[in-house]
């Protein structure tokens, strides 16, 4: 993977503008940016997080790979797309904020202790077992995340909130055991395999 | 029956009028006071029907001269033009009823107002005649261009198609000026993504072929003179070897000066090592390298290696206020860039046919400024395109292109090593001789010597600059157009596009403001339809800009003239010299009825046929001055016209009221003004003048440029008579007044009713 990120880094050397266009979902839209500020005054997680989208985008431009790679921005974003509502050169932001994402993860370059980041996996895990979130087994993933005490602890700690979802149908107890599936599970499997493949196919093509 | 003055006072009763005012009353003093052959009232006086009252009164001879007390003298005018017969308005609607309360309480004071104005219109009235054109000019449809480059080529081909002759002098060998250098220009037209043509080669290949115009190459004028309608212009032309032919002399109706920009002298800039550095270049060189490459990669000075990464400074030495420095925006230079850093995406794109080679330009600015409809979608399509745009302040470019920045957005220094740097340098007005400052210079050199002490090396230094001549004038005044800022040609930015000082002469193109082609053409085009107008309006005897058809001038009384010259010196736009004996000689095509003149003249002996000093005296000394006791103070507002004025009506319009005490004359422009009328107006007991006139000095909005600055500096000295009639000096008041300033005119009037409410009345009231 490493070598991957180097390689990439090398064949790219001094545009990294270049690179986002070539392998990160919807790259190509980070150049129209005009630096106006909108999304980073609009975003809710702006003074909690490193850069704002405007920074990210600045810093794409001015060649900052290695900060924009490693930044917990993109990790951060919470999906509430108000940046794009409010983008007036129509950015898919949020969208870009994803991709970024996923070619970090992909170069191995996520912050190694970013929260968002384990649940995003733990949450990714869940999905693509059957194809439908499982927000039982999710639930109880996310508890247990932080060790066996911790998630003991928690459940504990949320225990009337659990009652109350099951008395209102909000929660479904036998989906803790197996859970149900979209129909053709092996179908979905086969096309996850072809979109990673392809996806791979594309960036080791852009390494060489 | 021409001498024997018959008014007719004419009193509408629409509007409100009728109900708000006694107009029984006010006939009656139009016939008692104002002495008027007839005087009538009509329900809607603006209507056919009445506006035929008043014909039939003309045409049978009852009346020669008409005053209409009704709307303010801006509104209705094409109902009430009775062309040959003097007419003076009477605002009884603006400058009364719409001013003052609807209430008993007011009643009183607002018939009061509108008596005076009935008694001053018919005070005016007798001092007005009909201007007569003076049929001195004769019209002479050729229009003198100056300068080949796009501004003078367009202004040349636009007033072909009017049908006029042209004669078009161009300095070098070839047509084209700066943007004959481009290799393509900023679009000009929707979607507004690319580069276009210059359209240059077209616009030559039509002038040449054009039998209206004729084009003289490596030519200057080596003298001009005359006036709108007559100037003499003699062409010199200089030869390859040096030598230069017989002047060739011609006629001409206008002249436009379109004389262009030089590029600013990148030496300066020794931060940017541009000097040393054969890869940094300027814009313009950039345009060399683009020519020579036509299409293809562009190759850098130094080793002929074609660019990777091109970085472009923009406001190099520009908005800047270091010395030596432009304080100014150049205007295009932002869209120059983009245009540019488009030419190396562009042809790196066709080079590389789809491999991943790239050239990468980034553009380096603190503002980027893309005037114009289409500014903003060039550099969205720079963006879409590629072009990496980073906000940030460059500090120094090294001998081996690196570029060294502060990055505004993330806030860190930054250096980008690049392998050509092109500096967005800007331009200077080619405005030909500062005679003002020459002047100047010349003044205090003489001055310091004759006390014989040394003249300082930065004198000298200036005075030793030689700088051409563009026009060569012959006049009084200084061989070129006189300068404002930065050293741009006369002209407003806003206001008056294309106007000088030297009437029947325009300025088009970044001579006068910086701009990018397409705002050089559009300039072209507005001057040349002055230029057009000027001819036109000469020929008839009638002013140029801003009383635009105006057929009254100023002529003087022999007999009284000390031969002072305070005319002369005071007139913005040189139309007065001088015979033999010293007595003022009146140019009239050059003069624009401003009445500076009038203002000026000490013993007052100048007047126009339909404005004069007793025109504005007389209506002064009109009003009903009430006795110190009645607590009924009057204040004497001079309103310019221009601005003023309006301001005064559109606060009307808007219901804004003020002070019932007050009695307001437009004047022509505040230069007009002569001192004579303010301290009649404080002798005869009026507590207080306020004078509203337009924004002088450097960033002037007065319509005759220095009028409302002599206003200022006449006033300034009144201080001396104030004190002699023993009168406090905040009984007058002096304001610079813009046209949209609705809501302050009447604060300004009503600060002086105030003023003189905390000072108490006037000891002059009889
Ligand atoms: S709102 Fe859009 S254009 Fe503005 S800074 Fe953010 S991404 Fe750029
Ligand atoms: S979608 Fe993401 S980046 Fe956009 S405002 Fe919301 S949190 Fe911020
Ligand atoms: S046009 Fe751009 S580069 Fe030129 S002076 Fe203005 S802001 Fe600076
Ligand atoms: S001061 Fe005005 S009115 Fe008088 S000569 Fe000059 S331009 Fe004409």
């Amino acid at each position: 993977m490493s070598d991957l990120n180097q390689a990439l880094a090398d064949k790219y050397k001094g545009n990294f503008l270049k690179e986002v266009i070539d392998n990160v979902e919807e790259g190509d839209r980070v150049q129209m940016c005009m630096q106006c500020g909108v999304c980073a005054g609009s975003c809710p997680m702006g003074p909690h997080w490193e850069h704002t989208p405007q920074k990210i985008f600045m810093m794409i431009r001015a060649n900052k790979r290695e900060a924009v790679l490693a930044s917990d921005s993109m990790w951060m974003c919470t999906s509430c797309y108000n940046c794009i509502a409010r983008c007036p050169r129509e950015l898919p932001i949020t969208h870009i904020m994803h991709g970024l994402a996923t070619y970090a993860k992909r170069l191995n370059l996520v912050p190694k202790t970013q929260p968002t980041a384990k649940f995003a996996q733990l949450f990714w895990n869940n999905l693509s077992s059957k194809g439908r979130v499982n927000e039982l087994k999710l639930g109880i993933s996310l508890y247990f995340m932080n060790g066996f005490g911790e998630g003991v602890k928690t459940a504990m700690a949320n225990q009337k909130l659990g009652l109350n979802m099951l008395k209102t149908k909000r929660m479904a107890i036998n989906e803790a055991w197996g859970g149900h599936s979209v129909k053709d599970k092996s179908g979905f499997h086969a096309m996850l395999k072809k979109a990673a493949e392809i996806e791979n196919d594309t960036i080791e093509a852009n390494s060489k | 029956m021409a001498d024997e003055i018959k008014t007719g006072a004419y009193i509408c009763k629409g509007c409100d009028l009728g109900n708000r005012l006694n107009t029984d009353q006010l006939e009656m003093i139009a016939t008692r006071e104002g002495r008027v052959a007839v005087a009538k009232s009509h329900d809607f006086l603006c209507g056919a029907e009445g506006v035929k009252m008043i014909q039939d009164d003309i045409d049978s001879g009852e009346a020669n001269r008409v005053v209409i007390a009704a709307c303010s003298r801006r509104a209705k005018t094409d109902a009430f033009s009775f062309s040959e017969i003097p007419t003076s308005r009477v605002n009884l609607r603006e400058g009364v009823i719409w001013v003052r309360p609807e209430d008993d309480e007011s009643q009183e004071t607002t018939q009061e107002m509108a008596e005076d104005y009935v008694r001053m219109g018919c005070a005016e009235i007798k001092f007005m005649a009909t201007p007569k054109a003076s049929e001195e000019q004769g019209t002479n449809r050729h229009v003198l261009v100056v300068g080949g480059g796009i501004t003078g080529m367009t202004a040349a081909i636009e007033a072909a198609r009017a049908g006029y002759q042209v004669s078009l002098v161009e300095k070098s060998d070839t047509l084209g000026g700066t943007t004959g250098q481009l290799y393509k220009r900023a679009p000009t037209r929707a979607p507004y993504a690319d580069p276009e043509d210059t359209g240059v080669t077209e616009l030559a290949k039509m002038l040449e072929d054009d039998d209206k115009v004729s084009i003289y190459l490596n030519s200057v004028l080596s003298s001009s003179d005359g006036a709108p309608g007559r100037f003499d212009v003699e062409i010199s032309a200089s030869n390859a070897d040096g030598s230069t032919d017989a002047a060739q002399t011609i006629s001409c109706g206008s002249i436009i000066q379109a004389s262009g920009q030089i590029e600013y002298d990148a030496n300066k800039l020794t931060e940017f090592s541009y000097s040393e550095a054969p890869d940094v270049i300027t814009q313009l060189e950039m345009e060399a390298l683009a020519k020579a490459a036509d299409g293809g990669a562009i190759k850098r000075p130094s080793d002929g290696k074609e660019v990777q990464h091109v970085v472009f400074v923009q406001c190099a030495g520009q908005r800047s206020d270091k010395e030596g420095h432009l304080s100014y925006c150049s205007g295009h230079c932002c869209n120059t860039s983009i245009k540019q850093a488009m030419y190396l995406k562009d042809n790196a794109e066709k080079a590389a046919e789809g491999s991943s080679i790239d050239v990468q330009t980034t553009i380096l600015f603190t503002d980027l400024r893309t005037p114009g409809a289409g500014g903003e979608d060039f550099y969205r399509s720079g963006q879409n395109k590629g072009v990496t745009f980073r906000k940030g302040t460059v500090s120094a470019v090294d001998k081996n292109g690196n570029v060294t920045f502060s990055d505004l957005i993330l806030d860190e220094e930054d250096t980008i090593d690049a392998d050509l740097v092109v500096l967005a340098t800007g331009m200077i007005p080619n405005s030909g001789r500062n005679n003002e400052r020459e002047d100047e210079l010349s003044a205090q050199k003489t001055q310091l010597e004759a006390e014989n002490k040394e003249v300082p090396q930065e004198v000298l230094d200036e005075i030793a600059i030689p700088v051409e001549s563009i026009l060569n004038l012959k006049y009084r005044q200084g061989s070129d157009l006189p300068q404002l800022v930065s050293g741009f040609n006369d002209s407003h930015f806003i206001c008056f596009p294309y106007e000088t000082r030297r009437t029947g002469i325009y300025a088009a193109g970044p001579t006068r403001r910086p701009m990018d082609t397409q705002q050089a053409q559009e300039d072209a085009t507005g001057a040349t339809m002055k230029a057009i107008q000027a001819i036109e309006n000469a020929g008839k005897g009638m002013a140029a800009h801003p009383r635009a058809g105006d057929l009254s001038y100023p002529s003087f009384r022999k007999e009284g003239c000390t031969q002072c010259k305070r005319c002369m010196m005071e007139c913005p736009f040189g139309a007065i010299g001088f015979d033999d004996k010293g007595f003022p000689e009146y140019n009239e095509a050059r003069c624009r009825r401003c009445g500076t003149c009038m203002g000026a003249c000490p013993v007052r002996v100048i007047s126009f046929e339909n404005y004069s000093i007793d025109s504005v005296g007389q209506q002064i000394k009109a009003c009903d001055i009430p006795d110190e006791f009645d607590e009924k103070p009057r204040l004497l507002v001079l309103a310019c016209e221009n601005d003023a004025y309006p301001a005064l009506d559109m606060a009307a319009q808007n219901r804004f009221e003020y002070s019932a005490f007050v009695r307001v004359i437009p004047v022509r422009c505040l230069g007009s003004v002569n001192t004579i009328w303010i301290t009649d107006a404080l002798n005869s007991g009026y507590d207080g003048v306020v004078l509203m006139g337009c924004k002088k000095g450097d960033d002037y909005q007065c319509h005759f440029v220095k009028g409302s600055e002599m206003a200022h500096t006449r006033m300034s000295k009144i201080a001396d008579t104030l004190q002699t009639l023993n009168l406090e000096a905040e009984r007058v008041a002096v304001h610079e007044v813009a046209i949209t300033d609705i809501h302050r005119v009447p604060e300004l009037i009503n600060d002086m009713a105030k003023t003189i409410d905390e000072i108490g009345m006037s000891p002059f009231k009889f």
